[in-house]
């Protein structure tokens, strides 16, 4: 690849260039407070707008995106973003309304989020729903709040301070549970990559607050024993929660209210279609039964005779943040509700789990599959079988790149040795997913002939690999004016 | 599920490429008869359960709703907006709200692969660069939630280094802040203690001293006396400030502040209803290995070439899991990035400018309404762009009246001043819109 100018913005800046010039005051000027109150100078680059343009753009070229390349990244359902989700948030009514402005000079806003509550509330069976939380970790730390808020008004508060959480469970489960002071017990996974009922019914007791599950489980499979399950918990008196980092697998399929889940969140930038950014921003609306409803972080929207108001729900939580949740966010995720309609939404799961079902299909006599049997959403393959050859999932990941492919997502979850989670998501056609695995099986035979082509992989990507030791030993973190002389 | 209006008929096929003969054909080579093989988990009683929502809508109908209800809300710009307390309504440049559109920064995820990921990544070494440099500390984050759980998140974090946990808030900090820090506060055993800002005393088992400045009054804090109190007692000094004064005063680093956070959206962010924002997280070198977020270095790859790569990282949740230092798994990259096109964009001179400008603006109005009968300023000491006004009638009756002249009023404060308002001037506030807010005011205040 030929060289690139990689440059920063200050090892391109030069004084007196600008990118925008700024109107004089119209007003009479009011002379400026004291020095002592002022800085002295400003370290910011001084280019021109062209110069902006095509430094953002050049970097822009360096990231593979949904929009350029096929994005099969496990547990983090990489579909299509349609266009109309962003240009219907950048509507300056959306757009330019100031979050604290009175609830009548924005009915049209707090009807979006409330129609969008109500059809969160109709699809996973939970009608309790706040838009708030800004991410799927923030939606994590609202539902435990609530379960903890539950059993303080039944007079349990002090009593049940444990969160189950099974060993493929996602980091943030016990990082917001250790945030809600929750001690975290982890429940064992059986040999077919399920919840063990018998190590969960052995665990469960009266000091269970609540049971974290993500389902499909984060190996891509529906737990088999769900009905069971929830009942362990309900019997000792504890919430069920489900992580709905894989709800994509269940739209149309299967209501989490229905299966006996008390609360969930939902990730919108998975399941919803909306642009994942790089990493972030978010939005992980929090979901709950009618009886938790009243628990629920503020603001939420209600509707009076046709007038939308923002309130707190009587025993709520409290607040998560600054105003009401990533508005942004929630008008590109009611936007795509509304074009994929019911039938849509129906047909989700339905071809998200035969795309997935149909990689492993036609990959599982190249690659090891976690666990054999049918997945959901995604299929979870190990590079156990090349390990041995010495090639790893990380080989195999860097090799993808050199064939224009964004790799799975590797070594998770932790219970898979050499984890390769694909999700190929329902907006891949069968013509990508069979280019997808050829490409693999391709891989697959240079594991064997030709290891050393994988372990030097990417060969024609931005960067060969990156010394992550050195960058973690020896922290650069910024620019420095030093480092320009 | 009926919707006030609710256009139909289209499909979602324009979303899911493969056709009925596709899937068959799928279903075929994975050797099933039927889907419902494939889900045999899902216990069948339970399985497509009835789902009530509005038909599929063309794109077209579908637009044109939705900018029919857009336009149902009063919008900043049609109406004159004088509101601010935490958000505010600066000119964003259309170069910087350009390059964020460019879908390959907004479709792509977390830079797990870093080979793959160098736009994002080194989008985030300038956003560090340039956000450190402006709040005066060394060391940035690649970006929080917003600025209040930045804030609450710079609390648990004081309480980690001090192994303290008691957290002093200065009675000048906004509500909000001190709201989602109690929710993230309440379950780690802290103790929140709020203190008067003009007679500070710290107590020595105190975790932090927490400042807001400009606080909400709009007046800037002194942040060198919160520092030098916090530090008497073994304590560190947060802060929480509005990014767009620091175009022009005094930044927190410049003041020994320990850990500074902000609210992103003032440096680039459309309004947007409450978000998505950014939050700022800075602190001082030896500090973080402590902080929450993700944090992006630099450093070279097999070729010598430089790259950039997430660092740090056995501070986070995907490693550390219970024992992280947050449980964030997101770096708002996207609206991070609006914030360094925008600064990139605004540059040295632009930042300056118009952070001077606000002043002006701000201090123009302020004179004049503090001239009107019934109204006074009730702000004490230097002030950025937003000032609190003491007036004639109730905050609510005067804030109605404005609305039926067009007028976006200020944040209704009076839980803390009788009839009080803080008004908030920007750059975009013409003088025409200033004089017609005052010419209000004064007719509002001489009512009957």
């Amino acid at each position: 690849m030929a060289a690139m100018d990689r440059r920063l913005l200050m090892e391109r800046s030069v004084a007196g260039r600008r990118a925008v010039t700024v109107p004089e005051p119209d007003v009479p000027l009011t002379p400026l407070p004291d020095a002592s109150l002022l800085r002295d100078d400003l370290l910011l680059p001084e280019v021109t707008e062209g110069e902006v343009v095509r430094y953002f753009t050049l970097l822009s070229q360096l990231n593979f995106s949904v929009d350029t390349q096929y994005y099969p990244l496990g547990s983090c359902t990489m579909k299509y973003n349609p266009k109309l989700n962003d240009e219907m948030a950048s509507l300056p009514g959306f757009s330019e309304i100031h979050p604290l402005q009175a609830d009548e000079t924005v009915q049209g806003a707090l009807r979006v989020i409330h129609e969008l509550q109500e059809m969160l509330g109709e699809i996973t069976g939970l009608p309790g729903v706040s838009v708030g939380p800004l991410a799927g970790a923030q939606g994590e730390f609202a539902g435990l709040l609530i379960a903890r808020a539950f059993h303080e008004d039944r007079g349990e508060g002090a009593v049940r301070n444990v969160a189950l959480i099974p060993d493929s469970a996602h980091g943030t489960n016990p990082a917001s549970a250790a945030m809600a002071g929750l001690e975290v017990v982890t429940v064992p996974s059986d040999e077919h990559g399920n919840v063990s009922v018998d190590d969960l019914r052995n665990l469960a007791n009266e000091r269970t607050a609540v049971f974290m599950l993500t389902i499909p489980n984060t190996v891509g499979l529906f737990e088999p024993n769900i009905l069971e399950i929830t009942k362990i918990i309900h019997d000792t008196g504890g919430l069920v929660y489900a992580d709905g980092a894989n709800l994509n697998a269940l739209l149309g399929l299967a209501k989490l209210g229905e299966l006996g889940f008390d609360i969930a969140h939902s990730n919108l930038h998975k399941t919803f279609s909306t642009p994942h950014g790089g990493g972030g921003p978010g939005s992980g609306p929090v979901l709950v039964t009618e009886e938790l409803a009243k628990y629920l972080p503020a603001p939420i929207v209600s509707e009076n005779d046709g007038k939308f108001v923002l309130g707190s729900p009587d025993r709520t939580v409290g607040r998560l943040n600054g105003f009401q949740g990533s508005f942004g966010i929630v008008v590109r995720a009611y936007t795509y509700i509304r074009l994929m309609g019911l039938e849509g939404i129906k047909a989700v799961a339905r071809n998200a789990i035969i795309n997935a079902n149909y990689v492993q299909s036609q990959l599982k006599d190249d690659f090891d599959v976690a666990y054999d049997r049918f997945c959901m959403h995604e299929t979870v393959m190990s590079a156990r079988r090349q390990k041995a050859n010495g090639v790893s999932a990380l080989d195999i990941s860097k090799r993808l790149i050199d064939y224009g492919i964004h790799p799975p997502t590797m070594y998770f979850p932790l219970i898979v040795p050499e984890a390769l989670m694909i999700e190929p998501t329902e907006t891949e056609s069968k013509e990508t997913l069979d280019a997808f695995i050829a490409v693999m099986k391709k891989i697959a035979e240079e594991a064997d002939a030709s290891p050393e082509l994988l372990h030097s992989a990417p060969h024609n990507a931005a960067n060969t690999r990156l010394d992550e030791a050195t960058a973690a030993r020896k922290p650069v973190l910024r620019w420095e004016p030093e480092a320009a002389d | 599920m009926t919707l006030a209006n609710s256009c139909s008929g289209g499909s979602p096929s324009t979303f899911i490429p493969n056709t009925d003969h596709d899937q068959q054909a799928m279903l075929d080579a994975i050797g099933v008869a039927d889907f419902e093989d494939l889900v045999a988990d899902v216990p069948e009683a339970y399985r497509h359960p009835t789902l009530d929502l509005p038909p599929a809508a063309h794109e077209m109908s579908l637009a044109s709703e939705m900018a029919a209800l857009a336009s149902t809300n009063y919008i900043p710009g049609d109406y004159a907006c004088f509101l601010g307390s935490g958000a505010y309504r600066h000119y964003i440049p259309a170069v910087a709200r350009k390059v964020a559109n460019r879908g390959e920064f907004m479709t792509s995820y977390t830079p797990y692969q870093p080979e793959v990921a160098q736009g994002s990544l080194q989008v985030a070494f300038e956003f560090q660069t340039m956000v450190s440099h402006l709040m005066g500390l060394e060391v940035a984050n690649a970006g929080m939630y917003d600025g209040p759980t930045a804030f609450a998140e710079a609390a648990l974090m004081a309480a980690r280094i001090t192994k303290r946990n008691k957290v002093v808030a200065l009675d000048t900090v906004d509500e909000r802040n001190i709201e989602v820090l109690r929710s993230y506060s309440h379950y780690q055993g802290i103790e929140i203690v709020r203190a008067s800002s003009a007679d500070l005393t710290v107590p020595n088992d105190a975790a932090c001293v927490m400042v807001q400045s400009p606080n909400v009054y709009g007046v800037i804090e002194d942040m060198g006396a919160v520092s030098d109190a916090a530090h008497a007692q073994g304590a560190l000094a947060v802060a929480s400030v509005n990014p767009m004064s620091l175009g022009m005063f005094k930044s927190p680093g410049e003041c020994d502040i320990d850990i500074a956070t902000g609210e992103g959206q003032s440096i680039g962010v459309p309004l947007g209803f409450g978000g998505p924002y950014v939050g700022l997280f800075t602190c001082k070198d030896s500090y973080k290995r402590q902080m929450p977020g993700r944090i992006v270095g630099k450093t070279t790859d097999t070729n010598g070439e430089t790259g950039y790569v997430l660092t740090l990282q056995t501070r986070e949740q995907h490693i550390r899991r219970e024992r992280a230092t947050s449980n964030i798994c997101t770096s708002t990259q996207l609206i991070a990035l609006m914030v360094a096109a925008y600064l990139a964009t605004l540059g040295k001179q632009g930042l300056r400018e118009t952070a001077e400008l606000c002043y002006q603006k701000a201090h123009y109005a302020a004179s004049q309404i503090n001239a009107l009968p019934g109204y006074s300023l009730v702000s004490d000491g230097t002030f950025f762009n937003e000032f609190a006004v003491s007036c004639p009638k109730s905050s609510q009756s005067i804030l109605d009246a404005l609305i039926q002249r067009k007028i976006i009023g200020g944040a209704d404060v009076s839980n803390r001043v009788p009839n009080g308002i803080v008004f908030a001037l920007t750059e975009q506030n013409t003088r025409a819109e200033i004089d017609r807010l005052i010419e209000a005011l004064d007719e509002i205040g001489s009512m009957s």
